[in-house]
């Protein structure tokens, strides 16, 4: 199937005697965006640290572009064009905006044994890429702790669309995120797909992923729940096989029993 | 990936944002963290020169003395600072001068080498501790705090233990007669500039002896190499990709290594730069001297640090400078020279060292606070 960018193929993961993910499928086109979903415990952690070459899979096939490939690193997975931003953004706050955006992959000047990190070049290009997606950077020398949340998220993404990002995987990019910071990642993140990229979104948030997503998969327990079209499933649907359906109906059920005997 | 721009609220130009203009040069300096220590080395040589100007102090000896004691401080004190920012310390600096000295010295007397392969060893020895040091606290992931602790016993105690066993003695003299015509020694035991001393002494400018010749006959090579190395090091932190790595490993190690940065290979080498920072200073005290000695150096780690922190080196990494910790070394060396001056007695001195770190490190404090703090 090449109309498909990305294939991950019965994915599975042990570790010793656990089973931290089994038979997990996912397919992404160029330009959507795969909401992944799942409670705290579900093994998300597991399938992007394996998406990203961190773990190496188990079972299961990864095939991009129409082939199939294997990591030995995160490196490798990078040089692929699978770039994963994780929670903790990989930015340094007592750095700049400029050295942060670069960092690991300076661009460089002058001649050989004396080659400089060219930071003009840098500031130049780390302030129009931030300007790109709207945010303000006054000054690319200003420390990133200066920055809002939301435009820390916003520059670890920008950073990995640079350095030439075709899959983008996003580590709950909106968990600690107030409400119009939140939209404004999102906004952003919808851009990136719009550009041609495929993002796989992972988030317990389905308020924000149930907007962006072209798709969903659900994990639980280490396993896939099915993938479902935007058009196939509810909010409310997601929302229920996300945590559980069956255990919340059940508390329903309880609270009405206590209910009912504290009223008598 | 062609992107259009669109919405562009900043300027992509940097250089002509409009929005700029308010923050004043006073402003960008108050960020930079090696301001605190420019102020504290203005302050002292203010102070120093209302009490004691017309001591001497600041004459031609005088001068080189005070600037050949924060020379030799300064030089570890870099190599300290530049480790700090790559978030590690190294307590068993002190503890290599000493080894350092005794690498040199046994080779050259006891065992006959020329005083140049006594050097070259010294500094092989200086990279194989570093290496030892900081390949344990990357592969261990121990606190670089215990593990060097830990080499500051190993070292010292070797030291001794060697030095008793080869020699019977605990100290080495005899250096000097072979510094002549060595082809390596030059480099850590010549004086510069002797001719512009020369030129001042007939002149009369400066002081002279009783036979002619001035007192002050050159510029130590301490100093020198404290100039050279703080250069060298500024440069490295400012324009250098390394030196975008040394923060980054020192600010965050996990982030860091995330996006390509050889963290341990960085960390490594900056342990291997503290232990030949603390050869080089051992290289130029027992040529000096003309021997050495197993207990050179001691406590001279927790003064380099110091320095470091009077510098504006954070103790979390990250953050700080190379000219910060030439400055602090400086603070330091013209105090404990420049007290001799006063009416102060010299046991002040430690007291003055600690309320001096403190200080920098509230001021440092608040500094990070404001670097980081959101918006």
């Amino acid at each position: 199937m090449p109309d498909y960018l990305v294939q991950f193929n019965n994915i599975s993961k042990f570790f010793g005697k656990v089973i931290a993910l089994k038979d997990v499928t996912m397919k992404l086109r160029k330009g959507e965006i795969m909401c992944l979903l799942g409670d705290n415990g579900a093994g998300k952690s597991t399938l992007i640290k394996t998406l990203a070459g961190v773990h190496k899979p188990d079972e299961g096939e990864i095939i991009v572009d129409g082939q199939k490939i294997t990591f030995d690193s995160p490196k490798d997975a990078l040089d692929i064009g699978i770039a994963t931003v994780y929670q903790d953004l990989a930015l340094v706050s007592l750095m700049s905006v400029t050295r942060n955006f670069f960092m690991g992959r300076e661009p460089m000047k002058g001649p050989p044994f004396f080659k400089t990190f060219d930071i003009e070049k840098a500031n130049k290009i780390a302030a129009e890429r931030m300007g790109q997606i709207g945010i303000d950077v006054r000054d690319p020398s200003q420390a990133v702790g200066t920055m809002s949340g939301g435009e820390r998220q916003c520059l670890a993404i920008s950073r990995a669309i640079y350095f030439g990002a075709k899959v983008l995987i996003l580590d709950e990019p909106t968990s600690a995120l107030g409400v119009h910071q939140a939209s404004v990642v999102l906004k952003y993140i919808v851009k990136a797909a719009s550009q041609g990229l495929a993002v796989i979104l992972i988030t317990h948030n389905v308020h924000h992923a149930y907007p962006v997503g072209n798709s969903f998969t659900v994990l639980n327990r280490g396993k896939s729940l099915g993938t479902y079209e935007k058009k196939d499933i509810t909010r409310e649907k997601l929302l229920s096989m996300m945590a559980g359906g069956e255990e919340l109906d059940k508390l329903e059920v309880e609270l009405k029993e206590m209910n009912r005997l504290s009223a008598q | 990936m062609s992107t259009k721009s669109k919405s562009i609220n900043t300027k992509t130009d940097s250089n002509h944002d409009e929005r700029l203009k308010k923050v004043s040069k006073l402003k960008l300096l108050l960020n930079r963290p090696e301001l605190g220590a420019l102020g504290g080395a203005i302050l002292v040589f203010i102070f120093f020169g209302i009490v004691a100007g017309d001591t001497g102090m600041f004459s031609a000896y005088g001068m080189l003395n005070f600037l050949d004691v924060s020379a030799n401080l300064g030089i570890i004190a870099i190599a300290a600072a530049m480790l700090m920012i790559g978030g590690e310390f190294d307590l068993s600096i002190g503890s290599m001068i000493g080894f350092a000295g005794i690498c040199i010295a046994i080779p050259a007397i006891y065992w006959g080498w020329p005083l140049w392969m006594s050097i070259v060893f010294a500094f092989s020895m200086a990279v194989l501790v570093g290496y030892f040091n900081g390949i344990l606290v990357v592969k261990t992931g121990l606190p670089s705090f215990i593990v060097t602790l830990a080499m500051l016993f190993i070292l010292r105690g070797a030291t001794l233990a060697l030095t008793r066993l080869i020699t019977g003695r605990t100290q080495v003299p005899g250096l000097r007669v072979l510094i002549e015509n060595d082809p390596v020694a030059w480099i850590f035991a010549t004086d510069t500039f002797k001719w512009l001393f020369t030129w001042l002494g007939s002149m009369k400018l400066i002081a002279l002896r009783t036979d002619g010749t001035p007192l002050a006959t050159g510029i130590p090579p301490s100093v020198i190499w404290f100039i050279f190395l703080a250069i060298v090091t500024t440069w490295i932190l400012m324009k250098t990709r390394y030196g975008n790595w040394i923060f980054a490993s020192g600010g965050d190690k996990i982030g860091a290594n995330n996006v390509g940065v050889p963290v341990g290979r960085v960390k490594i080498s900056l342990f291997i730069g503290t232990a030949v920072a603390a050869t080089i200073f051992a290289t130029i005290q027992v040529l000096d001297a003309g021997s050495a000695d197993t207990m050179r150096g001691t406590l001279k780690e927790l003064e380099a640090i110091a320095a470091a922190v009077v510098g504006g080196c954070l103790l979390t990494g990250g953050y700080g400078s190379a000219i910060g910790a030439a400055f602090g070394a400086i603070i330091f060396g013209t105090v404990s020279m420049g007290i001799f001056y006063t009416d102060v007695d010299t046991d002040w001195f430690k007291v003055f060292l600690g309320a001096m770190m403190l200080i920098a490190v509230i001021f440092n404090n608040y500094i990070r606070r404001k670097v980081t703090e959101s918006k």
